[in-house]
């Protein structure tokens, strides 16, 4: 599998004549926690569906854990590596934690002996071992979804699909959800994440990607916010100096210096490199420095701006 | 196809059908009712009947047996209703289709959970039906009158076929409701047909004889078989996680 779990090209459906996901690709390697984000309707759950051969494509390949979707003979291997936590936990209610997974431990295939030690482990994992026999209808929300999580896991899949795993629930509910997740990352799972919440997708993925219906961008948030704040370095001082602006220029070429009021808006192309230099160059030139930022734009901008854009006209 | 993966779900399903007491109940009592109350019957006739009772009685003895196979016509369609529209309530049909395991395996898997209990059910209730009967006619007949062809034909050829073909329907029905008291009141009209034949079996037209009854078999398995591929049409991985509400 030489690292790469997922490689697509050119992903589409069509449901008739609405286009759900359109000319998808996508690269996911092994250990990595990828997020998918977007709006409702933008085709998370139709590409994550796709990738998991519940859906046909209407185009594009997709190479996923090894197996070819769309290719009727590797579809029940393909469900074999994976795991799925659909967005409506699905589990089943007058059932108790401990059958839902044993059944699902046995529709993989496990033999009993994997299979009642993938059940404990996964239950003292979820902290629900105590209540593995009591019906699922009684348990909380955020208890559901651990157990639905767990489900997905029974059986070690090589490549877990999460969809909305903290949609839906109430703060401490979302919190313990997300804990496990950090659990999973920590373990070096491979994730496929569907979210909406970007935060999470923050704390949580080491890439995300912004769909809406295409893909719109596919990078590390820190990398996407990078990339849309262009680069900007801010510098309050005392008092701005035109012995100190020349300076400034000098050092980082002329026309990346804008004065506003007490500050210097700086065009850099390597904060971490430049900035030193620069905070040396003002104080050298007699300015004084009161405070020095790098100015930020959050994920939630990122997304925002890039799911504002794409719903303008062309 | 796997049989031991669709078993798996038929097992599951049959245990949550244990769980449900009204669905546990119903398939209890209707054969039970149908053996008790009909040997009762025969009972009567045998002992008020005079020396008539051994011409008038074989009519009534097969029409009541004839109510087995409705039985197996109407019982399963709430285990169908619960085993596919139950599981489209709690959203667990994903799951289960993320699973290594066919759409054929699911379906045969959710027919095999219905039509087991059922005719467990329908067996163990005629088999009571024929022990009382007999007791009940020994005395007017002098010998046993089950086993015998019709009632052979109607258990082992008629019942199953009654049965899977509701199973059948049921599943077409599902695909198409949102709650389990739509599909079972929809389903619920699935054994009229049945009802038909046997008031028109009572009016002599046609007469459920062996042979009648071969041929409705016949027929009856010509509409599994056109209902089969409906069922297996309507049961797609891609139908129900698009189209299914």
């Amino acid at each position: 599998m030489s690292g790469s779990m997922i490689h697509a090209e050119g992903l589409t459906k069509r449901f008739g004549t609405l286009t759900a996901v359109d000319q998808v690709s996508l690269d996911l390697e092994e250990g990595e926690v990828f997020g998918f984000l977007g709006p409702n309707g933008a085709g998370k759950t139709t590409t994550v569906r796709m990738l998991t051969s519940l859906i046909s494509k209407t185009n594009g390949t997709a190479l996923v854990a090894g197996c070819e979707i769309g290719r009727e003979a590797d579809e029940l291997k393909l469900r074999g590596r994976i795991g799925l936590l659909p967005e409506n936990v699905g589990l089943y209610e007058n059932s108790s934690a401990y059958q839902n997974l044993e059944y699902f431990g046995q529709l993989q295939g496990l033999d009993p002996v994997t299979l009642r030690r993938n059940v404990e482990r996964l239950l003292r994992t979820m902290d629900l071992w105590e209540k593995r026999d009591a019906p699922v209808a009684t348990f909380s929300k955020g208890m559901k979804q651990k157990v639905a999580i767990a489900r997905a896991l029974v059986h070690d899949p090589i490549l877990i699909f999460l969809d909305e795993p903290t949609a839906n629930l109430d703060p401490e509910a979302a919190k313990m959800v997300r804990e496990v997740l950090l659990g999973l990352k920590k373990e070096k799972r491979t994730i496929f994440l569907n979210t909406h919440n970007l935060d999470e997708a923050q704390r949580v993925c080491d890439r995300v990607g912004i769909l809406r219906t295409r893909l719109l961008t596919v990078g590390a948030p820190r990398e996407l916010e990078a990339r849309m704040s262009g680069n900007r370095t801010v510098v309050r001082l005392d008092r701005v100096s035109e012995q100190v602006v020349r300076a400034v220029e000098a050092r980082v070429g002329s026309g990346r210096v804008e004065v506003s009021g007490d500050q210097l808006l700086i065009d850099v192309e390597d904060a971490d490199r430049q900035n030193p230099a620069i905070a040396e160059t003002i104080v050298a030139a007699g300015g004084r420095i009161r405070q020095l930022t790098q100015l930020s734009t959050s994920l939630e901008e990122v997304y925002l701006k890039l799911i504002h854009e794409e719903a303008l006209p062309a | 196809m796997r049989f031991s993966q669709a078993w798996l779900i038929a097992r599951h399903d049959i245990r949550l059908i244990r769980s449900r007491k009204g669905i546990f109940y119903a398939l209890v009592a209707m054969p039970l009712g149908i053996s008790l109350g009909f040997s009762a019957l025969i009972a009567y006739i045998a002992s008020s009947g005079g020396p008539t009772a051994a011409s008038a009685l074989p009519p009534y003895i097969d029409a009541f047996s004839f109510w087995f196979v409705i039985g197996a016509a109407s019982l399963p369609t709430s285990i169908a209703a619960y085993g596919i529209v139950g599981e489209k309530v709690e959203k667990s049909l994903e799951p289960l289709l993320s699973t290594p395991t066919t759409d054929g395996e699911i379906l045969l898997g959710k027919a095999l959970a219905a039509f087991v209990p059922t005719m467990a059910a329908v067996w163990a209730g005629s088999v009571l039906y024929m022990g009382l009967a007999d007791w009940a006619v020994w005395g007017t007949f002098g010998y046993l009158y089950f086993p015998n062809l019709d009632i052979a034909v109607l258990l082992l050829v008629l019942a199953p076929l009654a049965c899977l073909y509701s199973v059948e329907v049921s599943i077409i029905v599902s695909a198409r409701v949102t709650d389990v008291r739509s599909a079972q009141q929809y389903a619920g009209v699935i054994f009229l047909p049945l009802i038909l034949l046997y008031v028109a079996g009572e009016l002599g037209k046609p007469e459920l004889n062996d042979t009648n009854l071969l041929i409705i078999g016949g027929v009856f398995a010509l509409i599994v078989l056109a209902l089969f591929s409906t069922a297996t049409r309507t049961f797609h991985r891609e139908e129900i996680l698009t189209r299914w509400k």
